[in-house]
Parts: C-alpha cells; structure tokens; sequence
C-alpha cells in the first residue's frame, strides 16, 4: 500500500489526493488552515470552466487539459453550472471582439436579437457577442468541500499545520501542492496578483458567465447561488495578497455597472486578493527530487488543470519510470 | 548611432513590457526584436515592499536597458511618485513621463506633462516625455529641460499608425538635431518604417507586439521594417513628383515620333 502525504489542501492538492485515492494510495492532508479556505487561491477563483475562452491568451496544453475537466468536475462534484459563456464589447472594442473570435474556437457569433434571447439584462450598447455553448462554471467553495468530504469518507486524513517537505519526504511519498507558498523552492515562481469581488445582487438575472472585452478593463461576472456573483478579476504582476486597491474595486464595479446596473443595487458581501502562482510560460510544473514531488504555477488555471495534473501526479507515484507532460527538471 | 543623454543606443527599438501572454513569450519577442530598451510600468502597490520584483527581474535578466514609465498617472503628483519609486526600483535617472489627460483616447495632459518634467529635470532625472506633435508643447518641454521628445503616432493601443504626418514632418523640420521617438499607436511594421523614412530616431511599441497572434513573429517583422526605414531614409529618398519620369535614357530617341 502506497502511503502519502499531500501538502497544501487547496484546488491542486485536492485533485492529486483524489487521484491517488482512486489508485488505491492511503493519503493525508496536510494545510496550514486544515482545509482550503481564505489562504489558498482557488477559494477566491472565479471557476470558470472556458477552456476555449482561455485559449486567446493561453498555451495549447491549457485547452487541451481544461476540455477534459468539465466531465472530471461533473463526475467529482455537483458544483457545476452548464450554459455556456458569452464573450460580450462595447460596440466601440468590436475590434476587441474579432480579434478574440479568431484567435478561439467553438464559438457562435450572435446577433443582437439572440443575445436578447439568452441575457435580456444586457445593455443595447452590447450589439455582438460570441457564445461558448459549451464552456461551464463552477462553484470553487462547493466543489472543494465536495472533494474534501469525498476524500473524507475514502478514509483521507485532514491536518492542520506546517510541515516542511523535505523534513517529510525523509519519511515517505510527499507531494508539494502550496502554490506560491513553496516560491523558496523554484527560482522562477512569481506571483500574479487578483482581486475580485462577491456582490449580492437578486436584481440581476445574468445566467451564465459575461466576459466583457475592455482594452482597460476586462471583466468577467459569473452567476453563484442565491442571487450572488462572482465579479473578476485583476491580473497585476505582485506577490502581494495582503489588499485590495481601491482602484481595483472602483473599476471591476464600474465595468460590472456598465454590463448592467441593477449591480447599483447589490450589496456587496466580499472583497477576495490572492496571488496566483506562475511559471515565466505560465504553464504549470512538476518537479521530481526523490521521494518530493512538486506542483506548481497553475496560474489563472487551477480548476480547469488540477485534474489532469492530479492524474499526472499519480502516474508519477505508482511508476517512477513515467514521464508526464508538466514534468521539469531544473538541472536539464 | 543614436544618443540620448549621453548614452549611445544599440537599437532603435523600445519595446513595451505590457500584456504579453507570459513571460516566456515576452522574452522571446525581446530576442527577436532587437530591441535595445524594455519599458516597465510601474504600479504604486507593486512598488511596495517591492511585490512586483520577480516579475521586475525577469525584464533585468533580459538584458537591454530599463526605461520605467509613469503608465497610468493622471496627476502630476502621481507621475512624480512612481518616477521616484522606479528610480528606487531600477537604480536609473532614465523616466519616460506619461500624464494622461482624457481616458478614452489617453492623450497626454499636456499642461501636466510640462510641469512634472520641470520638477523631474531639476531632480536630477533624465526624462522621455510622452507627448503630440505640437510644437509649442514640444519647445517647452525642452525648456523644461526634456532632451528627446515622444510624439504619439496614434493614441496608445490604437494601431492607427501615423495618424498627422503633416505634423509629425514639421516636428521633425522644427527639431532636426533633438533626438524624436515615435511612441504609441503603431500596429504594423509598415507604419515604422514610414516613421523611420520620416526621419524619426526610433520607434516605441507595446500593443502591436504583445496582442499580435505570434508576439515573437511580429517582433522580428518589426525590427526589419524599422531597419528598412532607416537605411532609407539614409539613402535620401527621391522626391515625389506629379509627372511621370522615364527610367530608361531618352537620350538619342527621336521623342517627337
């Protein structure tokens, strides 16, 4: 029997235990807050599952991996919202919008009367859009207390703490799954900083996820449970999480107004920060040195890549001769 | 070869920092670009115990010199801030001023940019105000104590390309021995070399490079037009004329069969 110890209990760490669990390893947990939680980046991502939408900016893999999660989240949790996301500009950044239509794929444009259709509360100045029917989105919070409690009852022990992995990894299979944490231990690990707000607003009926191009300020509004929404996110080069900026909160606000006021009206119930962790291509690594594995550098992509590196990960415990994909080595 | 305040310039690329997919990608258009100054702007908080520094040090590792911007400052007082907060950051008296002025097409406050280029120069920084083609503005940034000016070719992002000729050719004829950097609003490799066959001194750029499909590719296809540009302009190029002008001899051809 394979014994593990996973550190860090957030999206990543997660997805490994859940992975290895499934391969017939014993695992435990191990986070400085006992559970994924206001420390950890993925409690304050926007869980959207748009791999396509992702793939104007990103790197092949990031599409390719983030295809497969859907199903993966689908299967693991009930926190996933189908309905596509709809990619929306002020008639003025059209050329926003063009630009990201062929840089994307699976997508439709849509006229102003089927945008209509789909989200009536959308402004007249919103004259175009594309639909990505088959992008979803998911509750981050849920789906990892769903993890969790799943892990719970494979008989995976939760622990709260610090421990050193290398201290552990003399002892047995450690797996390094701290996010910017873990920043000592690669020389290249940066932080990107976020910041995004949770509203309470029962007026606004969005129902699926609204990005809006802006060469300044794009955002993106994804609908949660009770009449609340997710409004994100910033992406400064800091590794700082300690605030949000009042000039962050000004223009995701005025940008969520501008997609529709009844946002006015909300109320807002959390500002989030964290900074995300990243690698210069800003693709994720693995790193093998002995009985230590490390995962890092999912950057903006934690739901959408943790499944397939979780798996990566396992292959990597139960045969040492594999060769996953994210795997780096930094004497090479 | 082109100098400014004193420091001879290996290139006469500046290639913005921002929006480029990643790092890794931004460091493959700098090696394809040729480029010889990488602007950085500098965000206040990240200029707080120092928070920006990983991603700040992957732009030193590049290996061409630092120009930090004032990207983003409305105010004078705001400008003169971050310059201080980048010479902390970079070690450089090198600024390039931006004020912006108007949201929608980021020109420069003009009035601004005067001023805080009075309180920087006499500081001790050396700075590269962002700025139009106006003359009048141009002279009292040199007054200022400004030596290289910035005209905006179109308004920043914009990819319009040199949108007043007329005036850019009269800052040019206004100004022949300061040295003048397009800055801003460029989108295609076309539009450089026009800047550089204008006689301008080089050529500033961000968006067209970072937001192109392949940002290495379109680096490169830079740095052949800005070459190209140059050389011509070099060569003197003809001047145009209404009437055709036969290119082969005439000399000996009965012209009036």
């Amino acid at each position: 029997m394979k014994e593990v110890t996973v550190i860090g209990a957030g999206v990543v760490g997660l997805c490994v235990a859940r992975q290895l669990v499934d391969r017939g390893a014993t695992v435990r947990v191990i986070d400085s807050g006992g559970e994924a939680g206001e420390q950890s980046c993925s409690w304050w991502a926007g869980g959207m599952l748009a791999p396509f939408c992702e793939g104007e900016s990103a790197e092949e893999p990031v599409v390719r991996h983030g295809e497969e999660a859907l199903g993966w989240w689908q299967e693991k949790t009930n926190a996933v919202e189908t309905g596509g996301s709809l990619v929306v500009s002020a008639q003025r950044d059209r050329a926003d919008l063009k630009q990201f239509a062929r840089r994307t794929k699976n997508h439709r444009s849509l006229s102003r009367a089927e945008i209509e259709a789909l989200e009536p509360e959308l402004p007249d100045g919103i004259q175009q859009a594309l639909y990505f029917e088959t992008e979803a989105n998911l509750a981050p919070r849920e789906a990892l207390s769903a993890l969790k409690t799943g892990l719970e009852r494979d008989g995976v022990s939760f622990e709260t703490g610090w421990a050193d992995p290398d201290v552990l990894a003399s002892d047995g299979m450690t797996i390094d799954c701290r996010g910017l944490a873990a920043a000592d231990a690669f020389p290249d690990l940066r932080g990107v900083k976020g910041e995004m707000l949770i509203v309470h607003a029962p007026d606004v009926t969005f129902k699926r996820t609204i990005r809006l191009l802006h060469p300044r300020i794009p955002i993106y509004v994804v609908p949660r449970e009770d009449g609340e929404y997710m409004i994100g996110a910033t992406m400064i080069e800091s590794k700082d999480s300690n605030r949000a900026s009042v000039r962050s909160v000004l223009e995701l606000l005025s940008a969520a107004y501008a997609l529709n006021p009844a946002f006015g009206e909300a109320e807002i119930v959390e500002i989030g920060v964290a900074s995300r962790p990243a690698f210069p291509d800003n693709l994720p690594r693995i790193t093998r040195n002995g009985n230590l594995i490390r995962v890092n550098g999912l950057y903006r992509h934690g739901f959408l890549l943790s499944p397939a590196l979780g798996g990566m990960v396992a292959d990597l415990v139960f045969n040492k001769n594999t060769r996953p994909e994210f795997l780096y080595d930094y004497s090479d | 070869m082109l100098s400014v305040y004193g420091t001879e310039l290996s290139s006469r690329l500046m290639l913005g920092t921002a929006q480029y997919p990643s790092p890794a990608i931004l460091a493959d258009a700098f090696a394809k670009s040729n480029a010889g100054i990488a602007t950085v702007s500098l965000r206040r908080e990240s200029g707080q115990d120092r928070a920006g520094q990983d991603f700040w040090s992957l732009i030193q590792s590049l290996g061409v010199q630092i120009l930090p911007n004032t990207a983003g400052c409305h105010t004078v007082k705001e400008a003169v801030t971050t310059a201080h907060m980048a010479r902390e950051v970079f070690g450089t008296k090198w600024i390039k001023l931006e004020v912006i002025g108007e949201e929608d097409t980021l020109q420069p406050d003009v009035f601004g940019l005067v001023e805080a280029a009075r309180i920087l120069s006499e500081d001790g920084f050396q700075v590269f105000p962002y700025t139009t083609e106006d003359l009048v503005v141009a002279d009292r940034l040199l007054n200022a104590g400004c030596e290289v000016l910035m005209p905006w070719g179109a308004p920043i992002g914009s990819g319009l390309g040199l949108n007043n000729t007329f005036g850019l050719r009269a800052m040019r004829a206004h100004f022949p021995d300061v040295p003048l950097v397009i800055d801003a609003g460029l989108g295609l490799p076309s539009q450089a070399a026009q800047a550089m066959e204008m006689g301008f001194d080089a050529v500033l750029l961000n968006t067209a490079v970072a937001k192109a499909g392949s940002p290495a590719d379109m680096a490169h296809a830079f740095a052949l037009a800005l070459e190209a540009g140059r050389a011509a302009y070099l060569a003197d190029p003809m001047e145009p004329r209404d009437m055709a002008a036969p290119s082969s001899p005439v000399i000996g051809k009965a012209f009036l069969s």
